[in-house]
């Protein structure tokens, strides 16, 4: 059970929160330049990393905010939180 | 008349407070500080239970949380009853009730332990091996298998008892009170940090409590009495907290532990009614210090399960701690010196030692010195090859070991003997630590795992970090405590220390015998009769990963875990395999490190707190008025309300032709309602819905559908426009809060420039539908003066409007092609409203339904049900409403998606009308549907999504989603059933008033 520190809350428990799957994929701004499968790239293709990956996370039970996290996903040690719209820190 | 083996008296043990209670229906004596097992012991009873697959006569062998054998169920018969219990772990109180578990008729006569002789048809992997042909019979198989073994019988009713959950929040939690973690808990919580302790058993002190070494010493006085004046000292520091009898179950990550508090399992009846019986901890600490000990390791010999065979630190602790001598003659088999301690406990106190068995060639300490001044004999360089006693061991027999311990020379000597301690060496109980996902290392000199790492948030001290001698603990504990802590001085800094130990030891992992491995029985897991021939046949066919021969052999899989033996798994392991047991790995310890009851994992989330159910607040009418109700995600919805004994299909026909006829009544409150706000609410709907939303004027509503961005319908709804930059929402019941998630995901994500505000409204309205002819009298009365007509309040308007003084939003919208309204006013107004709206409508017998009739009207009107006729993989296209996806917008969620190769095949399925030829029959929802009747194998084409029989048709309607079924109307088809198949037609879905006239009658 992490403990996840919210950017607007700080540590809350991890059961405050819901995973949202790979960060840094952003919508295509013209979704009907793009062909089938520069579409379908941004619609299914998701990493799914042994190591440190860069996620979205929801306080879904506290303040509703999204941010980012970098997790190594094979010992779960979360290595930094950052706010929508920042910079990934450097690895 | 039972023997009575007390024989000293402990400060442990109230001698003055008797409590009588039952074993397997004979009562027994103890007294106040017993356990069940020690209790047991001192009227001489060892055989408690019977092996899980031989059904071997077995008995106490240790006095812990680790015991294999003594497994009783608690309280039989009873609804407190409880399987699997330690009878080590039980403390006895008046009237408690004990039984054995796998045995019948009983444990002396077990008709099971005719496997015992059978047993060589029962190698590793018997079950496996066995059952696997033919396929077929595995239920009948199942069945025997089901009766013959399990541990113990689940209670049948339900638990009477209270349990809870408690977060805990600390600096520093010491897990185990014994030495290591009383002097951490007391340096940590003088430093200022906030520190919880915590310990299985119901005193503290662990084993040093009831030291007896006469040679060890700190600071002058004896291990023992030197803690047991730190322990008083622990009382008054404020910053501490102790919590005995709680047991660490789970070490999971981020330093969150879950730990069961015991509150009453050791009190008797009367004192147990309306308290909390466990307690689940979640603790989260900030820095955990891990002083779990060591568990002592049995030897691996022929027939070394016997009852009265037991870990010789356990017949030191009954001696000690308990006063009870667990045998009259006794004999102790040994690799180290540990054993000695406990041969002297008995012997100061009286008791018969027969020998000391010993598989060194020589120990030079200063108490097996002792041991031989007092005239026990040693043999040296001895192993015990076979052990007799069926019930109870009554004697061992010795052969001199070989040099490289490989075999057995010389002369058979027996020994006869009522209890043998077996001490093989000690092994750092690292359960936790591995919990807590850090690794570990192998000693190769020690031959123990130990943990790899001390981290800034987690030290192991004491035994369980691999320190064992006094002196070595307390030196390693002062240097740790300082680091981790951060801290100069502790109260460790000028201890003196004087020890006596030796850490010699030879480690023979099986021992051998003078028959061939094939004929002896050399247990490993004793509560899943695993031998080690079985791990052994397991390398032999092939079995190599350790987890693979663990499930094979079923080593270590029982309900303690092998605690005990799993080290001489590996051990045999390796040495087979020519390996180092240091690559071999281990096997993962899973939480919980004791079972748990289901009570003490679900707390107070039980009965009616199992699941939140959300009510309406209209909900005390529909009870008063007889409702019956469905659960909708967590609402309780009402379904329909029967009269004069109507069925649910007489209540709904009755109910569905009211609400075209004359006016009908639905509590709609459960729809999701979300309130948009700011200067970009248009462009935001925009882009969520389907259709255009930027002319619709305020005051107005429009209905809208959502899709995914993979193109596939995802919830609908009205939006109507309050103001200029103001909207309400409406989503489906089920889908709102997950509506309200994606929502804002995009706009906190994607689009974080656009000025909207989202606030979810369910709750804070109540809605009334008014649906059929005789609505608009009924809004006529309640509001009289309100414009009613056509121009001023058309189909899909909204007005606001005052019901006497209570503000209410009123649409003009319709889920039933009538002409309707919903009236929204303030939830706590909603049973008011309600019957202000009954009462009004009395005089055209207004007509309350539920969910099925609203289900079954717009049916007939051919609207969908997202989450019925839609499962997440039919697009707009495939609904057949192209008509609401816009063509001029550039984009929405979603809309790529509709162009994609795959969402423009003609052959998708496609939401079509199904009309039976007899109307009279009603399909199944969920039924197949075919178009060929002699194909083998038939091609499914489609499935029902709605079926109904409809009052206002006179005929069965059904909705189907079927492929390619868009260009199919007017075709037969079938639906083939179990007994029939029943011949059907693709009709339009809107079965009802196809030209919405019905909207404005
Ligand atoms: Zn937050």
């Amino acid at each position: 059970m992490f403990l996840i520190n919210c950017p607007y809350c700080g540590e809350r428990d991890q059961q405050e929160f819901k995973a949202g799957g790979e960060a840094h994929i952003e919508r295509p701004k013209q979704p009907t330049e793009l062909s089938d499968d520069e579409w379908a790239e941004y619609l299914f293709m998701r990493k799914n990393i042994k190591g440190v990956q860069f996620e979205r996370w929801n306080h879904a039970h506290g303040c509703r905010k999204w941010f980012n996290m970098v997790r190594d996903t094979s010992n779960d040690e979360i290595k930094a939180i950052y706010k929508m719209g920042e910079k990934p820190p450097s690895q | 008349m039972t023997k009575n083996l007390r024989v000293k008296s402990s400060k442990y043990i109230d001698e003055t407070n008797r409590i009588s209670f039952k074993f397997n229906g004979k009562t027994y004596r103890g007294f106040k500080g017993d356990t069940l097992a020690s209790a047991l012991l001192a009227n001489d009873v060892h055989l408690v239970g019977r092996s899980f697959k031989y059904h071997r006569p077995r008995g106490i062998m240790t006095s812990g949380s680790e015991e294999p054998n003594a497994i009783v169920q608690i309280n039989p018969g009873t609804n407190r009853t409880e399987p699997n219990v330690r009878a080590t772990e039980v403390e006895i109180y008046e009237g408690l009730e004990a039984s054995s578990q796998n045995c019948w008729p009983s444990v002396e006569f077990d008709i099971g332990g005719i496997n015992n002789f059978l047993s060589p048809f029962f190698p590793a992997g018997f079950y496996y091996k066995t059952f696997m042909w033919p396929a077929s019979f595995w239920e009948k198989y199942e069945f025997f298998i089901r009766h013959s073994a399990g541990l113990g019988k689940s209670p049948t009713s339900s638990d009477p008892d209270i349990y809870d959950h408690q977060n805990v929040h600390c600096d520093v939690l010491v897990v185990g009170a014994g030495m290591a973690g009383i002097l951490a808990a007391k340096n940590a919580s003088k430093n200022n940090f906030k520190t919880l302790l915590v310990d299985e058993k119901n005193e503290l002190g662990g084993s040093t409590i009831f030291e007896n070494n006469e040679f060890n010493k700190i600071d002058n006085k004896s291990p023992s009495e030197w803690l047991k004046k730190e322990i008083e000292e622990l009382k008054g520091i404020k910053n501490l907290e102790i919590k005995t009898r709680t047991s660490v179950a789970a070490y999971h990550q981020y330093n969150y532990l879950l730990a069961r508090e015991n509150l009453t399992d050791h009190l008797e009846a009367k004192y147990k009614t309306n308290k909390i019986r466990q307690r689940l901890l979640k603790i989260r600490a900030k820095k955990v210090i891990l002083a779990t000990g060591a568990l002592e390791r049995p030897l691996i010999f022929n027939n070394n399960d016997r009852p009265g065979i037991m870990l010789s630190s356990a017949i030191k602790k009954y001696s000690e701690f308990y006063g009870v001598a667990c045998g009259s003659k006794n004999v102790f088999f040994t690799n180290n010196d540990s054993a000695y301690e406990s041969a002297l406990s008995l012997y100061d106190k009286g008791i018969n030692v027969e020998a000391v068995i010993d598989i060194r060639e020589q120990s030079e300490s200063k108490i097996v010195k002792k041991v031989k001044e007092a005239g026990i004999k040693i043999y040296w360089s001895h192993s015990i090859v076979d052990t007799a006693g069926y019930k109870r061991l009554n004697s061992v027999s010795i052969m001199k070991l070989s040099n490289d311990g490989t075999s057995v020379t010389g002369s058979k000597i027996s020994i006869s003997c009522d209890c043998l301690g077996v001490a093989g060496g000690w092994t750092p109980a690292v359960h936790l630590y591995t919990q807590s996902g850090n690794k570990l290392k192998f000693d190769e000199e020690k031959k123990i795992f130990l943990p790899k790492q001390n981290t800034f948030d987690q030290i192991s001290v004491g035994s369980c970090g691999g320190d064992f001698k006094i002196d070595e603990i307390i030196n390693n504990l002062n240097q740790m405590l300082k680091d981790t802590l951060n801290i100069n001085k502790t109260n460790l800094d000028n201890i003196k220390v004087e020890i006596d130990q030796e850490n010699s030891k030879r480690n023979i992992w099986l021992l051998p015998s003078d028959k061939p491995l094939g004929k002896t029985k050399p247990f490993v897991d004793y509560q899943n009769d695993a031998t080690a021939k079985d791990i052994k046949l397991a390398l032999r066919e092939g079995f190599r990963s350790i987890e693979h021969v663990k499930r094979y052999t079923t080593t270590g899989m029982g309900t303690d875990q092998g605690k005990l033996g799993n080290m001489h798994a590996l051990g045999i392991i390796a040495d087979t395999a020519g390996v180092k047991m240091g690559e071999l790995g281990t096997t993962t310890f899973r939480p919980p490190y004791t079972p748990l009851t289901f009570g003490t994992i679900v707390g107070r989330n039980v009965g009616k707190f199992f699941d939140i159910f959300r009510r309406t607040p209209m909900n005390d009418w529909h009870v008063e008025n007889k409702a019956e109700f469905e659960n909708v995600g967590q609402w309780k919805r009402a379904w329909y309300y029967p009269i004069n004994g109507e069925t649910m299909h007489q209540a709904v026909q009755r109910e569905s032709k009211a609400a075209r006829e004359s006016v009908g009544i639905l509590d709609a409150s459960t729809l999701g309602k979300i309130d948009i706000q700011g200067s970009d609410a248009s462009e935001f709907l925009n882009r969520v819905y389907t259709n255009a939303w930027s002319k619709l004027a305020i005051g107005k509503c429009r209905y809208g559908l959502m899709l995914n961005e993979d193109g596939m319908v995802y919830d609908d709804g009205v939006t109507t426009r309050l103001g200029e930059n103001h909207y309400i929402m409406t989503t489906t019941t089920g889908g709102a809060a997950n509506v309200l998630g994606k929502l804002e995901d995009y706009l906190q994500t994607e689009w974080p420039e656009l000025d909207v505000y989202l606030t979810s409204v369910t709750d804070h309205y109540a809605t009334v539908s008014l649906c059929g002819p005789n609505s608009k009298k009924i809004i006529k009365k309640i509001i009289p003066d309100l414009d009613l007509s056509d121009e001023n309040f058309p189909h899909m308007s909204f007005k606001k409007a005052n019901i006497g003084n209570i503000h209410c939003r009123i649409m003009r919208i319709s889920f039933t092609g009538e002409h309707s309204y919903e009236i929204n006013v303030q939830a706590s107004y909603g049973k008011d409203l309600w019957e202000k709206c009954m009462d009004a409508g009395k005089e055209f017998n207004i007509t309350p339904y539920g969910t099925e009739t609203m289900h079954l009207l717009r049916a007939e009107k051919g609207f969908i049900i997202v989450g019925q006729d839609t499962d997440g993989t039919m697009t707009p296209i495939d609904l057949q409403m192209n008509w609401i996806v816009s063509k001029k917008k550039y984009d929405f969620i979603g809309k790529r998606s509709l162009y994609r190769s795959d969402t423009m095949r003609e052959d998708r399925k496609q939401l079509v009308g199904l009309l039976t030829d007899d109307p009279n029959i009603v399909l199944e929802e969920g039924a197949q549907i075919v178009s060929e009747l002699d194909q083998s194998p038939i091609e499914m084409l489609g499935h029902v999504t709605s079926s109904y029989f409809s009052p206002n048709l006179n005929k069965s309607i059904a909705l189907a989603v079927v492929r390619g079924g868009k260009d199919m109307m007017g075709k037969k088809l079938f639906v083939p059933m179990e007994n029939k198949n029943i011949n059907v037609t693709v009709a339009n879905p809107v079965f009802y008033d196809e030209k919405n006239e019905r909207l404005n009658a």
